[in-house]
Parts: structure tokens; sequence; C-alpha cells
């Protein structure tokens, strides 16, 4: 349940530009998760509502736009996008495969007032 | 370094300010127990900063992990600079961390110093272990906290002041799945598996082993008395990290101990040598730079 961390770390960069950019409230929050940041979505919409509370980004919509994993395979050097780091090459079948990409935990915007 | 914090022992909570350069750095509280062990079990309070505009966007594209990230290169620069290795070692509860490093530290015998830092949600149970062996060790306690961060490790790596060129081994919470997404500046992570857990675990798991360079299967010692198919938990480790390192040991019979000081050796050669290409490479600008003068 790491999540709630992520949370935290969440609201201290909003409550960091709040001060920078000068907003009071966050009407939306976007964010990029990649497949394997090891982020569970529902732990975070929970943990988001719950550690919003009493500050700017309270309320806020969350927007989650979710990332593909990235694959590399060696046995016929190809890459493909992949949901699970031990799939299969989907063009020659070959299990020897590198994940190269999907593990983003990204702020992407807001909309603030 | 421990006696230095005796002052905190009647248990009274602050907060610690650093002047580390983030742009968002916050007063966080923990509170100091016996022998300097570190609590986080209560949270920071927020505060928001009042400002009145027009509803707009703002683009941010930053990672969500930013500041945990810098605390880690904070942490990793240091130990770098005193030519530490730490060792991140990460597992399910009860794979057998603890012993392992008891029986590490025994073999090691003071040939490389040795400092620990041990991460529990409650008691100091494991650095007391530790501690008992003769070697340096800090407990932080997360409370809730599943993971330790950059951040505790760094004040643990200040109160614990591991000697130049010691290896230090940072024991994670026992959990497979959040430890892996916080770096605190460790040159490796190694996941311990115990094999009376399921040979299936490195594909339940994944995230994990594919974040550690070393994994160690251990209590090898209870093989006989088990269907655990070790070559097929190595393949399902290599399935997920082609590029990972196998160590069967057992810390009770002392069966790849051997292989393991020899890794923690080779990893200390690695930082090292890296270390040395490093510091060439600036003498050669340094040199250059005079010639120029």
């Amino acid at each position: 349940m790491h999540e709630m961390s992520i949370c935290e770390s969440i609201v201290q960069s909003i409550e960091s530009h709040a001060r920078s950019d000068d907003f009071t409230k966050v009407l939306r929050l976007r964010l990029e998760i990649g497949c394997f940041g090891g982020i569970e979505i529902e732990a975070l919409r929970f943990g988001f509502d719950v550690v919003t509370r009493g500050t700017c980004a309270e309320g806020a919509e969350l927007d989650i736009l979710s990332l593909p994993g990235k694959a590399w395979c060696f046995g016929c050097d190809t890459g493909f996008d992949t949901e699970s780091r031990v799939s299969d090459c989907p063009v020659c079948g070959s299990g020897r495969i590198r994940v190269t990409g999907g593990d983003e935990l990204r702020i992407k915007d807001m909309e603030v007032i | 370094m421990e006696d230095g914090h005796k002052a905190h022992d009647h248990g009274h909570h602050h907060g610690h300010h650093h002047d580390h350069d983030h742009h968002d750095h916050h007063d966080h509280d923990h509170h100091h127990g016996a022998s300097g062990d570190l609590d986080y079990g209560s949270g920071p309070a927020h505060a928001h900063a009042p400002g009145l505009s027009q509803a707009r966007m703002i683009e941010i594209e930053t990672n969500i992990l930013a500041k945990n990230d810098g605390y880690a290169q904070e942490n990793r620069q240091r130990l770098e600079a005193a030519s530490i290795l730490a060792l991140n070692l990460v597992s399910s509860p009860g794979s057998g961390k603890t012993t392992l490093l008891v029986e590490t530290i025994r073999k090691l015998d003071g040939t490389i110093p040795v400092a620990v830092i041990e991460g529990d949600q409650q008691t100091a149970n494991d650095a007391d272990r530790i501690r008992a062996t003769g070697v340096r060790a800090l407990q932080i306690n997360t409370g809730k906290g599943c993971h330790l961060d950059a951040h505790m490790v760094g004040h643990a790596i200040e109160h614990l002041q591991p000697t130049a060129q010691s290896v230090l081994f940072i024991e994670n919470v026992g959990n497979l799945v959040c430890p892996a997404a916080f770096d605190l500046g460790e040159a490796a992570k190694v996941a311990i598996l115990s094999v009376t857990e399921g040979e299936d675990k490195p594909l339940k798991y994944p995230d994990m082993f594919a974040a550690a360079k070393l994994m160690i299967l251990n209590k090898t010692d209870l093989l006989p008395h088990l269907d655990f198919d070790i070559e097929a938990c190595e393949a399902n480790a290599r399935r997920v990290n082609p590029d990972i390192a196998i160590i069967r040991l057992s810390a009770r019979t002392g069966e790849g101990m051997d292989a393991w000081m020899e890794w923690i050796r080779a990893q200390q050669v690695v930082g090292l040598e890296r270390l040395i290409s490093d510091a060439e490479a600036r003498l050669a600008d340094l040199r250059a730079a005079r010639s120029n003068v």
C-alpha cells in the first residue's frame, strides 16, 4: 500500500506549485501511470481522496492516463507493447524479452484556480 | 555516534530541518528512541499557501517520486564519496534476511567494516540482533509505512556515520511490492527468497525481481523436506530479469556463503573501478586545463 506515500508525494508537489504558481485550488489533476509503475489504480484513487483532505487538492478530479508497458525481444530484435513482464514476443513467440518501458509515475498537468 | 543521541532518549518529538536543495522540501517529524533509532509512525501535517487567480492549466511533467529520487541521489553521492557499498536487501517477511546478515557479519569477521540500517514497522529487535554481533546498526521504524524511503535512509546514514570503504546493508521492510519503487541510493538491490516460499514468487512479484541485481535462494538446507523446484524458481527469476545473478544459500549450514562473500567483493571492485575511472577522467581534465593556462 505504498500508494498512500505516492499520494503524499503528489500533494507535496502540488503544494509547492501552489506557492510558486500562486493558486488556491486544484480542479483537475492528470497523472501518467505506466503499467509497470507498481501502482494499483483503485488504491491510488482511495489514497488521493484521503491524503488531499484539507489541502488545496481536496475534491479535485483525478484523471489517470495509463501508459503501456514496452518490451524488446532478443529473439527477433523487435519492440512491442506488453502488459506483463513475462509475456512472449507476439512476432516470434520467444520468451527472451526485456522490459524497456512502462514504469512512469508522472504528474502531467493540472487545472487550477 | 549512538551515544551522541542519548539526549533524545526521553522520547520527545522534534522536526529535522534540512538544507537540501529541493524546491519543495518539508519538515519531517520523527521520534528518536533508544540508540538513535528513527520512528516515522506519526505523519506530517499538511498546510497550504493562499493565492487567488483565474482557472488555468499548469503543465507539470514531473516524476511523482522526483523528491525521493533527489534524496536517493544525495545518498548515492555521499556513499560513493566514501567508497561505501550500499546494498538494499528486499524480501517477504520471514525469508531470513536478519539471520543472513548476522551470519554474513560473522563470516566477514572484520575483514570489511560493516554497518546496518534495519527497516521494520515496529520494534528494534532486528537492530538489537545486529548490534549483538558488535556491528553498528540503526533501526528505522516506519510506523504504518510499508517501505523505506531515501529521506529516512539519508537520516540513518547521518546518524550511523558508516566508515569509508565499508559495506552498508539496508534491510528493507519485509514486503515484495512497495520497496521496488523507492530508490534509496543503493548500489544494488538484493532479493532474498527462501525455499519455503513458492517457486513462482518471481512471477507473482515481477517488479521486485526485475529491479534486483542478485537473488539469494535462502534456507536451501530445508530443500530435502520440501517440494520446492529450485530450477523452476531460477528459470522464473531469469524470465523476469535475464541479467539477475543467483546464489543458493543456507545461512544455517553455510552453503553458498563463500559465493555471497565473493559477490559482495565483486560489487566493491565494480564500484571502486568506476570511481577510479571517474577520478582519472577528472585528473585528465585538470591536467589539460593546467597545460592550457
